[in-house]
This record gives structure tokens, sequence and C-alpha cells, in this order.
């Protein structure tokens, strides 16, 4: 008896140290880009274009590029991964083919970005002749966000009990009807959460936009899906590297606005699948 | 009059034979209990009725199902189901509220006027003996009301798409005996318009509101006719182990 007490402590001790190394770095992390960052959020910081090779002035032109191309993802992968997922989790039969092609979007969503980044650059800027734009990285995003989207809507899909699709078809309802009036509004918090997820990956990925739209330095907003824009992940990447004697605030400044972006999102994916399970209603 | 007339059915799921050549008529306005041990093919039988065993892959089938007279692999599937409605056997209500549950089937077949649709759930729980119950809630979930309830809004649900045929998967299987017994007398009730199929575990109950009973074993019919017969000198040995309860 006390020595399985003994073990129990033991254990308990072993994990909480496990715990406690994955939560101490991210925490760090977060603190010391808040602790350097912070001086350098003002509201000039975030509406002002970079000035003088990008050693002043703000970030404004890097935060609307990326606005931009989350937006652009997600336009294009939302319905596309959604109507994937509706496939194949309500149409398809399940066979070697179907299997296979599931096994494969798991994996996609494993894939390094740079292959992304490659991919989109062959496909979209060079053989579709988009050029660098925005129309190209928006959708070399939503390409890498695909295989997100799908995998999670299609979870969300059929976590929807099988027996609410028997019950509405034991109606007289049609296989399209049930879909869409049972099992896609009890599945939209899961959606929802794998768009948001997808959403904040693709805010933060650097290597997809690097060869597809985003710009070096570009001190003006874009004017259409055809222009080259700025974007928070490269901008970041840029003056921490490429350019000499940029003031530390201003760099640890940029990462605070990427790192409350992509926190925002995951957070408001959290409160959303807090609000529907509250909700659920078996 | 009969309504159902089903011949020679074979029924497999992949390699295994669900149901074996089975023949029986079932008559308009009488409820005719379905009895038989686990396996033994009475809610594949009772499936078949609506055609909801086709909804899974590995289902195959011979021999000829009419409904009125008519073959009902011939018609529409949707048509047929709003035909024959059925009850399961937990109570199933859909994540919606009262009004909306019972409200869909007509909803899902065009209805949309406002009046129409309330008068059609009024009609539909009041004859699932459930309007003095829920008539102040019909906005709230149906997950709030007790299993019983639950159940008898199921059977609401099927009556508002006004159905000829009503199926029963052992609807009592998961309630009390208080709400069975008020399942119960709302499928008496129900006879005088619809031809009702019960499938059920629970033989005292198929002996209390059957009209007829037919034996089950094995995927095979072993004996239909009337319930007293049934109850009191069944042609078949087997029958008779079944309901004094040596197996099963």
């Amino acid at each position: 008896m006390k020595n399985s007490q003994r073990t129990q402590k033991i254990a308990f001790f072993f994990l909480f140290l496990a715990a406690l190394l994955v939560i101490v770095p991210v925490g760090l992390i977060v603190l010391v880009i808040i602790k350097k960052g912070l001086p350098a959020m003002t509201w000039q910081f975030l509406s002002d274009i970079p000035r003088q090779g990008m050693r002043s002035g703000g970030i404004f032109p890097a935060l609307i590029g990326t606005v931009y191309l989350v937006s652009g993802a997600i336009i294009f992968a939302l319905p596309i991964g959604l109507l994937a997922a509706i496939y194949l989790s309500e149409y398809s039969r399940d066979n070697f083919l179907t299997r296979m092609i599931k096994l494969a979007i798991v994996n996609l969503a494993g894939v390094p970005s740079v292959v992304y980044g490659l991919f989109g650059l062959a496909l979209f800027v060079v053989f579709l002749k988009f050029g660098a734009s925005i129309l190209s990285g928006s959708l070399t995003l939503g390409i890498m966000i695909l295989p997100i989207i799908i995998t999670t809507s299609r979870e969300a899909l059929e976590s929807v009990p099988y027996a609410f699709r028997e019950v509405s078809r034991s109606l007289g309802a049609s296989k399209w009807q049930t879909i869409r009036h049972v099992v896609l509004p009890n599945a939209i918090p899961g959606i929802l959460t794998g768009t948001i997820l997808g959403l904040g990956r693709a805010a933060g990925e650097t290597a997809p936009i690097l060869f597809t739209v985003a710009a070096f330095y570009l001190p003006r907003l874009p004017k259409s899906i055809f222009d080259q824009a700025m974007a928070l992940p490269y901008h970041l990447y840029v003056i921490s590297t490429q350019v000499p004697n940029v003031d530390e605030k201003i760099r640890y400044g940029t990462a605070l606005v990427l790192l409350i972006m992509v926190l925002f999102m995951n957070l408001v994916a959290v409160i959303i699948r807090y609000h529907f399970r509250k909700k659920k209603k078996w | 009059m009969v309504k159902f007339n089903i011949n020679n059915l074979n029924i497999w799921f992949g390699a295994i034979q669900a149901l074996k050549d089975v023949t029986l008529e079932i008559q308009a306005n009488e409820i005719l209990s379905v009895i038989g041990p686990a396996n033994s093919g009475k809610t594949t039988f009772l499936r078949m009725l609506d055609r909801l065993n086709e909804l899974q892959l590995s289902f195959k089938m011979s021999g000829r199902v009419e409904l009125g007279g008519e073959d009902i692999l011939t018609m529409d599937a949707e048509l047929l189901r709003k035909n024959v409605g059925m009850v399961f056997a937990m109570p199933l209500p859909l994540p919606l509220s009262i009004f909306d549950n019972i409200a869909y089937g007509a909803r899902m077949h065009g209805i949309k006027n406002k009046k129409r649709l309330q008068e059609i759930v009024e009609v539909a729980l009041k004859k699932a003996y459930l309007w003095e119950e829920v008539k102040d809630r019909l906005n709230t979930s149906a997950f709030k009301i007790s299993g019983g309830q639950q159940q008898r809004l199921c059977i609401a649900r099927t009556l508002a798409v006004e159905p000829e045929v009503i199926l029963f998967d052992e609807p009592c299987s998961g309630l009390d005996p208080v709400s069975t017994a008020k399942v119960e007398e709302a499928m008496l009730k129900l006879k005088e318009d619809y031809t009702l199929v019960l499938v059920t575990n629970n033989v005292k109950q198929a002996a209390r509101v059957g009209d007829k009973t037919a034996f089950f074993l094995s995927g095979e019919l072993i004996e239909l006719d009337k319930t007293e017969k049934i109850f009191t000198a069944p042609s078949d040995q087997r029958t008779d182990g079944y309901i004094r309860g040596k197996f099963g």
C-alpha cells in the first residue's frame, strides 16, 4: 500500500516535470517577446509605413498584406475543403482508394511549408503566370491549409451521431437534406475550429509566401490581387537577418504583433468550441 | 385489406444471411407484433419495410415486398419512407427544439407555411398524447424532456409526416413501466388510423398490444397467427419454448 503510493508520487513528479518542461520555454518565449516588443507598440508603429530602410516607421503594409493573404487563403480553401470533407465523410464508399486519399490528406498536413512554397512558385507564379502576387500567395497558403480544413471538417462531420442521419432519412428526407439540415449544423463548431487553426497557420508561415508574393520592401499598400505585398512573417525575417542595425524594439514589436494575431485567432477558436460545446445537446 | 405483401424475402449483409425466405402479409389497421431472440432478423425485417437497410453498403436482397400492391423497390425511397414511418429503439430526438423536431419531416417535404406547420405539430403531439405536457415549452430543446416523453415525441414526429404505416423497433426498451404503458396506450389508439408493426423483446408487450404475432428465429419466420393463438396454442414447439422463456 505504502509502496504503491510512493510510486504514484514519483510518477506524478515526473509527469509534472515533463509538463513543466513543455510550458516553461513557451512561456519564456512569449514573455521575452512581450517584454522587448511592448515598448514599440504605438499607434504609429501599427499604422505607418516602414521608413529609413525599415529601421524606423511602422509595419502597416505588412499587417495589411498578411490580412489580405489570410483572407484570400480562407476564401479559396474553406469552400473547397468543406466540400471535399462532405464528399469524403458522407458520399464516398469505404474502399482502398478513398482510404488512400484520406491517408494522403492527413500526410499532406505534415509536409514542410517550404515545399508548398516551391509548389506555389511552379504552379501559380510560373506556369499560370500570376507572377509574385497576392493571388499566388493566397492560393499557395490556401493549398497549405487545405489538409487541415479537410481533416478537421471530416472529423467534425463524422462525430455527428449516425442515428441522427437515420432518423432524418426515416422521415423521408433525402441524403442532401439530411446533410444540410442535420449533419452540417451540428458539425459547424468543429469546422470553424479547424478553419481558424488553419488561418493561424497561414498567418504565421514564411516559406510559402517567400517565392510567391512577399515583397522585401514595399512602402505602399497593394493595389490589386496581382500586386506584390509585404507580409508580417517575412518582414520579421527580413528585419531580423537581412537588414543590419534594426532597432531591437522594432524587431520584437513586429514579432509581438504576429504573435498576438495568431494567438488571437486560436483564442477565437477555443471560445467558439467552448460556446458550442455548452450548447451541444447529446 | 392487405397493406404489406412480402414474398420469399431473403436479406444478406455481406456473407451473413439475416432473413431466409420470409413470406407474410400485414393487414391494414392492425398491430403486428414481431418477437424473437437476438439476431433472429426481426429488426432487419422491420427496416426492410421502409428500405432503411439499403443505407448500409453490404446490404443485398432477393424477393418481393409490396405496399398496397406496388413493389417498394420501384417506389421513390423518400416517398416510401414518408408513407412508412419508423420509431427507433432509443428515443432519438434531433438536436432541435420540440417544435422543430416535429416540424422537421414536414419542412423536408416542402411545407413552409408557419400556420400550417403549427397545425401539424399540434395535431401530431395530440395524437401521441404529449400535447398537454409540452404545449407551453415547444421551443425548448427536445433533450430537456424525460425519456418517455422523448419517445412519444419521436412518435409524434413520425405521425407529423402523415404515414400510413408506423414501424416500432423495440420502442420501449429504454423506458420505465409507466412510460411504456403510455406508449402502448398511444399505439392501441393509433391502430384505428394506421397500420402498426411492432418489433419487441418483451413477449408480454406483444401479447398486450398485438392483434397478430410473428415469431422469428435465426432469420426464419417460424409462425404467424392471431396473438391469442400464439400465446395459448402455438403450432410450433419452438414458439412455445420462446414465449414460455425456455430460451432467447
